[in-house]
């Protein structure tokens, strides 16, 4: 599994996103409360930017009237049909069997132990003071 | 943040592009500011829309009867980076949609000031016609892709005629635009002129969903939710085809082209083979009917396909385009509204080379004659 350092954590500021080129694919990383989740940049439906998506909660209705929001900004709606994705694993509500978007596992580590290991950054200056994004693929 | 426009294109994308350009037969341009209408609009009319508005059956200025999917139900990534409102921005417009979708031509479907709706005739037949003059002014002259509609609310008959012969001189709209929801069902013979007239001229008739003219969008009354709403434009248009064919419009005007856009095709099968079996028990009833209803559909009407159906199994997709026929179809993108398909990835079942030569180019070139 690849590693790449994509960003410090302060470049995504909460509750946005930003998307890095690797490996030839556009993927998408959101800061939402405080986590970092990453997907591919577009919706398997037909191809939206998922960067330009809405993050929105998660709305259950037990009954007609009666709403709850939970999981707020974890649920992206693509910008284009409102398909609705899971953030943390990029699976759909509506048909979750068919229909996901492909998503990747984060690491936030910090400087001083990226220093320390094979993993330096070579595009981005080393601030030990810093936490590094991580995407493996 | 890398923006939609600039992110870099599958090299599948690129294949399945460069084989073909794009006609889109639903492309909505927006007016930036009511005041860019200035200088089409009569002042008094102007003096009209600053102090009266435009009509409409709701409880607030500006809003729609229905709270819609997303502002002004246009795509999140489509708002101009310069401002305005989505479709305002010809260079953005080209950037997001022209371009990277290599649309060949674009056929300009005006919705702004629920342009068909206005229930002042007068008032709506002098808003059509700055709108006819905008349209080349500030789209079709600024990009040769841009094609314009002749539109013409047809519940003031005279208003819409001389609009046509006004624009039909000037000799550059592809099409006339008609409402799909006006004081009768669109077969009726006070209609007729409009339709005598177009056939005349050689311009399909257009029919693009929405608009309300003071009818309930369905059959049962006004609906509840937004998708309800939604999902009417359906059965608006197939009531539209039924007063069409029925009523004899294809039949008394045999060179007229009727074009019914952006509401889907998924109903057309179901209507036509009712319209038929009915046809048999009821001729009697419709004596000026000489063949049977879906031959004049086969014949006289095409549908854009936006938005388009989606089975859960690509296979019944695959019996709908066979059963209304490739050679009906056109393609359409809604761009920049919310529930847009996209040419690369909107069809979930393969097209074989011909029909995608038809419903992406070729039937559109024909039909417009481009």
């Amino acid at each position: 599994m690849a590693r790449h350092i994509v960003a410090r954590t302060s470049d995504i500021p909460p509750g946005g996103n930003k998307v890095f080129g690797v490996e030839g694919r556009d993927i998408v990383v959101f800061h939402v409360n405080g986590e970092f989740f990453a997907l591919l940049n577009r919706c398997p439906h037909e191809g939206a930017p998922l960067e330009k998506a809405a993050c929105v909660a998660r709305l259950t209705s037990p009954e007609p009237g009666v709403y709850q929001r939970s999981r707020v900004g974890e649920l992206l709606r693509c910008p284009w049909h409102g398909w609705e994705f899971d953030m943390r694993n990029g699976q759909s509500y509506f048909d979750p069997k068919r229909v996901k978007v492909r998503s990747y596992p984060v690491a936030i580590e910090n400087g001083e132990a990226l220093q320390k290991g094979p993993y330096v950054a070579e595009t981005f200056p080393v601030l030990v003071e810093d936490s590094y994004v991580i995407i493996e693929t | 943040m890398s923006d939609v426009i600039d992110r870099p294109i599958l090299a599948e994308e690129e294949a399945a592009r460069s084989r073909l350009r794009i006609i889109d037969c639903d492309v909505h341009p927006s007016i930036h500011a009511h005041s860019d209408l200035d200088q089409f609009l009569p002042k008094r009319w102007q003096q009209h829309l600053r102090t009266y508005g435009s009509h409409l059956r709701t409880p607030y200025i500006g809003t729609t009867p229905y709270p819609r999917s997303s502002p002004l139900i246009a795509r999140r990534d489509a708002w101009p980076p310069t401002g305005g409102p989505p479709g305002s921005d010809l260079d953005f417009m080209r950037k997001q949609h022209l371009d990277p979708l290599d649309v060949e031509y674009g056929i300009l479907q005006v919705l702004d000031l629920f342009i068909f709706s206005q229930q002042n005739l007068e008032f709506g037949a002098a808003i059509q016609r700055a709108i006819n003059d905008w349209q080349l002014a500030f789209w079709s002259d600024r990009d040769p892709r841009l094609k314009a509609s002749i539109l013409a609310g047809q519940d003031d008959t005279q208003f819409a005629i001389a609009e046509i012969e006004r624009c039909a001189k000037i000799g550059r709209y592809v099409q006339i635009n008609v409402c799909p929801r006006a004081n009768e069902p669109l077969g009726r013979r006070r209609y007729w002129p409009i339709y005598a007239r177009a056939q005349e001229l050689g311009l399909p008739l257009g029919i693009h969903v929405g608009g309300y003219g003071g009818h309930a969008p369905t059959g049962g009354g006004w609906p509840s939710y937004y998708v309800e709403e939604h999902q009417s434009n359906a059965h608006t248009m197939a009531a539209q085809l039924t007063s069409l064919v029925l009523e004899g419009v294809p039949e008394r005007f045999p060179d007229l082209k009727i074009v019914f856009i952006e509401g889907g095709f998924g109903w057309i099968p179901s209507a036509t083979w009712r319209m038929d079996r009915h046809f048999e028990a009821f001729r009697s009833e419709v004596p000026h009917l000489k063949r049977r209803p879906s031959e004049y559909v086969k014949e006289h009407f095409w549908f854009t396909t936006q938005p388009i159906d989606e089975p859960d199994e690509a296979k019944h997709l695959r019996s709908l385009i066979e059963w209304v026929g490739a050679d009906r179809l056109l393609f359409s993108s809604d761009y920049p509204h919310w529930d847009f398909d996209d040419p690369r990835f909107a069809f979930k079942t393969p097209l074989s080379e011909t029909e995608r030569r038809k419903i992406f180019n070729g039937n559109a070139r024909a039909l417009y004659k481009l």
